[in-house]
């Protein structure tokens, strides 16, 4: 395997995520004021943002907040919600290279959709350097934090914010993050797969369920399709 | 400015619980054979994730979601990440304003 210009990986990096960073501010926004109207201080909101940083799983914590805070309930919806990390970091870790364990854990703190979602998109076309993923993974933090805390902090004075269409930026994200992944008829087999069942199981049995039930239904999907075999001939990437 | 033990508590327990999820792919091992299945059931986790977070806005809220979404999917063809989710939000709003 060549060596690579690290710098530009780095460059590269910034470049790929600086506008999901800039789109998760107006949702950090949201969920800072939300949290505000369901009584959290702007401090435990800001910690929140800090140390669990996952806004799914945040987003749905505030649904199911109540006073004195339901510890297991939301420890629980919080790992149904993150389950989809466990099955992300397996994907991406091999494809990461040799970074030391330590290097590894460490940035997998910081590990969101987005980022995870640029860094699988790049690994189709060519390795993936410790640098590129760095890149990806700390822009977040800082916009998802400190619009938090704005958020939080202005609370009463955004009003209500989905009057704004801020509640659906998070939306808008993830289907120009989906697209990145299309490759024909074989990804239109697991969307519809993903995104029924993750609907019906919302309506039925409610969150966090969908999440984890919708992803392994597209898997299965993808697993269970005749062309899985045939697919194997045309998109086997260069290693 | 005030921090409530049990509030306290309950985040700590979900940033625990989401970094176990998120290392705990690492424990798998690297370089698995894969057969063809296996291996496209893998290359489906990232969209089927994606798609899965996001269904219920899409298809199970409301007609101005469910068109807004389909907008963006109309955007997303064209347009880069920043880009469709402007086209998202102005969408959105319009709806809701006039609905």
């Amino acid at each position: 395997m060549n060596s690579h210009d690290d710098s530009r990986d780095f460059r590269q990096g910034i470049a790929d995520i600086w506008p999901a960073a800039v789109a998760c501010v107006p949702i950090g926004l949201v969920f800072g004021a939300l949290a505000a109207t369901k009584g959290l201080s702007t401090l435990e909101a800001t910690l929140m943002s800090v140390l669990v940083f996952a806004g799914g799983a945040q987003f749905a914590a505030l649904e199911i907040w109540a006073t004195p805070a339901p510890v297991l309930l939301l420890a629980f919806s919080t790992l149904l919600i993150n389950a989809r990390h466990i099955l992300m970091g397996a994907s991406l870790a091999p494809k990461l290279g040799k970074v030391s364990l330590p290097r590894k854990l460490l940035s997998m703190y910081f590990m969101t959709d987005e980022a995870w979602a640029l860094a699988e998109r790049r690994a189709m076309t060519q390795p993936i350097s410790f640098k590129y993923w760095i890149a990806v993974a700390l822009m977040l933090p800082f916009a998802w934090v400190g619009s938090t805390a704005i958020g939080a902090g202005l609370g009463a004075l955004v009003g209500d914010p989905r009057r704004l269409g801020a509640d659906f930026a998070f939306t808008a994200i993830f289907i120009a993050l989906i697209a990145a992944f299309w490759k024909g008829r074989s990804t239109a087999v697991i969307i519809a797969a993903a995104a029924i069942t993750s609907a019906i199981v919302y309506r039925t049995i409610g969150t966090p369920w969908h999440v984890l039930a919708g992803a392994l239904a597209g898997i299965a999907a993808a697993a269970l399709d005749p062309r899985a075999d045939e697919s194997e001939l045309v998109e086997e990437p260069a290693t | 400015m005030s921090v409530d033990p049990t509030t306290l508590a309950a985040i700590i327990a979900m940033a625990v619980v989401t970094y176990l999820t998120r290392i705990a792919g690492l424990a798998l091992p690297a370089n698995m054979k894969m057969s063809p299945r296996v291996k496209s059931a893998f290359e489906a986790i990232p969209p089927a994730v994606l798609v899965a977070v996001i269904a219920p806005t899409a298809l199970a809220t409301g007609w101005r979601e469910s068109l807004a979404a389909v907008v963006c999917i109309l955007a997303a063809t064209r347009l880069p990440l920043l880009g469709v989710v402007g086209v998202g939000v102005v969408t959105i709003v319009l709806l809701r304003l006039i609905g």
